[in-house]
């Protein structure tokens, strides 16, 4: 073993917008994993390099503006930082040079926690661009400590910092009142002792104003900005179309109808790509491995299951690629500037828009786009209202519905008349999306002080390496995260399907395996081979599940059949319509189905799917959270089964309600 | 003549003379909005809330509550 290697922790530290996330791709590039901090929602980032003999761990803490934290990340950040137990060898200050005055709070705040520190100028081509000089050598010497300055763009100073992260020092300098108090880091974790401090408070205050005060000063001697109060002119020039009361609307219409485009339709061919490649492969599997139950679980229940997981990581990878480029430009920040007063009113935030609209495509990516809201409550009301508004799955199930209702042609005016009732659809979704959202607003508390202030950044070039590897982190924790719970759920539906209570599945398969039914399979096999396969799935679990929640769903007007689909459509609302071709034994043509369907009579002769049957379905399937892999994030991203158990309870029962109540109405 | 900075209008310079006691004072102060710190009104969204201020160096937004916490004078 050799004693020559030395593992360091090192944590960045910096302001939200610091570039901290950049200068972390660029110190660790693929090297990189995220993780979780207990109990709380927020993503922990690692990575790690060599340089000479060391070994670095590095961690990407939230961004937070000072050390006292003001939100759950920057409790994560500080409370890391500090760590008792794996106390950071290293921190590393991440600082925007462009804005060296506020930033410089959080540095001196770290500084006096008496550990080496690292201070880095990040960003310094921006300044030098922006006409600030910065004197470094002045600095260090201010500071106590070494002072890199990084274009982490250009990955020019990388090695700079890495030599200093090895070689780092506790600053010779002090930058608090020392009359107040001897040792920082404990007055700084006091602050998680509950309850907070009166005196806290006001030594929080104070030691504020104090370090501003030594910052102007430090400022002035080392930075030289020829037009100290004039905004960046290039942003202040963008900023005038897209703030501006019509075309900044317009801008942002536009944006989201761009990404709409991409989620929606261009998403659609890699996601047909997954599915054949994938069937390509079940097929594959099925006649080369031997047969039996092994090859039927590959096969049919692990292959469909990884298949369903991925066919998300389109949408995903155009969502996030537009949602980075808009964050990392610098827009984002307008766009909620500009929707904020709108979002607020039903306690959503300027930052739910995205999320909102991106869920007509789907919910799982919109789910996982609500990181950008800052504000737990906020975020939290986001993920909940999401699974309302009418996603892409739902489309197949209420067109089916839709066309059974209304099979011929109706026009009003210009209008057709099965256009409206979808419509009218996706409006029901949006406006429970908002009601509910208005609700919870007033009935959730959190701990967490609401704090709206938000930094305007400048405009900048995003950048490629940081958006790839943003994008890659997201599909990464879904497929690895949300994919677990996604696959197994499928394999659970995928065996209660396929396989029935002692010996059912097997004696339909000898009973129609007799010579007496042999004259049906030779006049129409196709038709034989779907009456078997409904009869199976009749006597399987799901089929035994589907007759015993007959009783409850009976007030709605539907029987054990569409129970089953009901209870099948929850790996992905579209099943529904598979499942129910299946049941029918029907080939799956829309039409084909259709017909099977409308012919359909119950015990008494009456047709089965009447209006108010069909109607009730529809409003069901608006508000039933009828999605393993929503659920599946939904508990991702919250990091506990609370919400998405609430969430799948309220919805279900909202869903039954309105059901119940249109199925009266009508029938 | 001092005033809050919730009533000012965009190009409109002022320093701050005092902030209210509440939760909020430390926020803003770690913000770079504290007594004596000189800032402009840069824009207001367009339903008039939120806006956005230059102070300390770059640009913020606030929340008009936010905002009427923030006690200034007028500058000109």
């Amino acid at each position: 073993m050799s004693t020559s290697k030395k593992d360091l922790k090192v944590v960045l530290l910096g302001n939200p917008n610091a570039g901290k996330s950049t200068l972390f791709n660029a110190l660790t590039g693929l090297n990189q994993k995220t993780g979780n901090y207990s109990g709380v929602t927020v993503d922990k980032l690692q990575g790690s390099f060599k340089y000479n003999n060391n070994l670095v761990n590095l961690i990407d803490l939230p961004g937070t503006y000072s050390l006292f934290a003001k939100s759950t990340d920057e409790e994560v950040a500080v409370k890391d930082l500090l760590s008792q137990t794996e106390r950071p060898d290293v921190v590393v200050v991440v600082l925007d040079s462009t804005n060296l005055q506020r930033n410089l709070l959080l540095a001196t705040q770290a500084l006096d926690l008496g550990m080496r520190t690292v201070i880095v100028l990040n960003m310094i081509d921006e300044a030098i661009y922006q006409n600030i000089h910065i004197d470094i050598e002045k600095l260090k010497g201010l500071l106590g400590t070494n002072v890199v300055d990084i274009d982490s763009r250009t990955k020019e100073g990388t090695l700079k910092i890495k030599e200093a992260i090895v070689n780092a020092e506790v600053s010779r300098n002090k930058f608090f009142d020392i009359t107040s108090t001897n040792d920082y880091a404990q007055m700084v974790n006091s602050q998680f002792e509950s309850p907070y401090k009166v005196e806290l408070q006001k030594w929080e205050e104070d030691d504020k104003i104090y370090r501003h005060k030594n910052i102007k000063y430090i400022y002035g001697l080392c930075v030289k900005s020829p037009e100290q109060l004039k905004l960046k002119e290039r942003s202040t020039k963008i900023d005038r179309i897209v703030t501006h009361p019509i075309l900044g609307y317009l801008v942002f219409i536009a944006l989201i109808f761009v990404i709409f485009q991409f989620i929606f339709y261009v998403a659609e061919y890699p996601m047909s790509w997954i599915e054949d490649g994938f069937m390509a492969l079940s097929s594959f599997i099925k006649t080369s491995l031997p047969a039996g139950i092994l090859n039927d679980l590959v096969s049919d229940g692990v292959v469909a299951g990884i298949s369903g997981v991925l066919m998300f990581v389109p949408q995903i990878t155009f969502l996030f690629l537009f949602i980075a480029l808009l964050e990392d430009s610098g827009y984002m920040a307008r766009a909620s500037f500009i929707m904020d007063k709108i979002m607020r009113k039903f306690g959503l935030n300027g930052r739910s828009v995205i999320p909102v609209i991106s869920a007509t495509a789907c919910a799982v990516p919109s789910i996982m786009s609500t990181r950008s809201i800052s504000n737990f409550k906020e975020r939290l009301i986001t993920i909940f209202v999401l699974p309302m508004v009418s996603c892409s799955a739902r489309l197949p199930v209420y067109t089916l519905l839709i066309s059974m209702m209304f099979p011929s042609t109706i026009v009003l005016g210009f209008l057709n008349l099965k256009g409206i009732v979808l419509f009218g659809l996706y409006v029901l979704g949006f406006a429970f999306t908002l009601i509910t959202a208005f609700v919870m607003q007033k009935l959730l508390k959190t701990k967490e002080a609401s704090f709206f202030m938000m930094e305007m950044p400048v405009y900048r070039v995003p950048l490629l390496k940081n958006v790839a590897l943003g994008v890659i982190n997201k599909i990464k924790v879904f497929v690895f995260d949300a994919g677990k719970v996604i696959l197994s759920i499928s394999i659970l539906l995928w065996f209660l399907s396929n396989y029935g209570p002692g010996n059912a599945i097997e004696d339909i398969e000898k009973k129609y395996a007799n010579a007496e039914y042999a004259h049906f399979g030779e006049a129409d096999p196709n038709y034989y081979a779907d009456f078997i396969a409904s009869k199976k799935l009749e006597a399987s679990y799901i089929g035994v599940l589907g007759k015993a929640i007959e009783p409850v769903i009976r007030p709605l007007g539907y029987d054990w059949k569409i129970g089953i689909a009901i209870i099948t459509s929850f790996a992905a609302r579209e099943v529904f319509v598979g499942t129910m071709s299946t049941i029918y034994g029907s080939n799956e043509t829309e039409k084909g189905i259709r017909e099977k369907l409308m012919g359909e009579k119950d015990e008494n002769g009456n047709l089965r799917y009447t209006m108010a049957v069909c109607f009730s379905l529809v409003i069901f399937y608006v508000f039933a959270m009828q999605c393993m892999s929503t659920i599946a994030v939904v508990k991702r991203e919250t990091k506990s089964w609370k919400w998405p158990t609430v969430q799948f309870v309220y919805l279900t029962v909202l869903a039954y309600i309105s059901a119940l109540i249109t199925f009266n109405i009508l029938k | 003549m001092d005033t809050l900075l919730s009533d000012l209008k965009p190009g409109e310079h002022a320093i701050i003379k005092s902030i209210a006691d509440n939760p909020m004072k430390t926020k803003l102060i770690e913000m770079g909005c504290f007594p004596g710190e000189e800032l402009y009104i840069t824009k207001v969204a367009p339903l008039g809330c939120p806006f956005a201020i230059y102070v300390s160096g770059y640009e913020l937004s606030l929340r008009l509550n936010e905002a009427k916490n923030i006690v200034v004078e007028r500058l000109n």
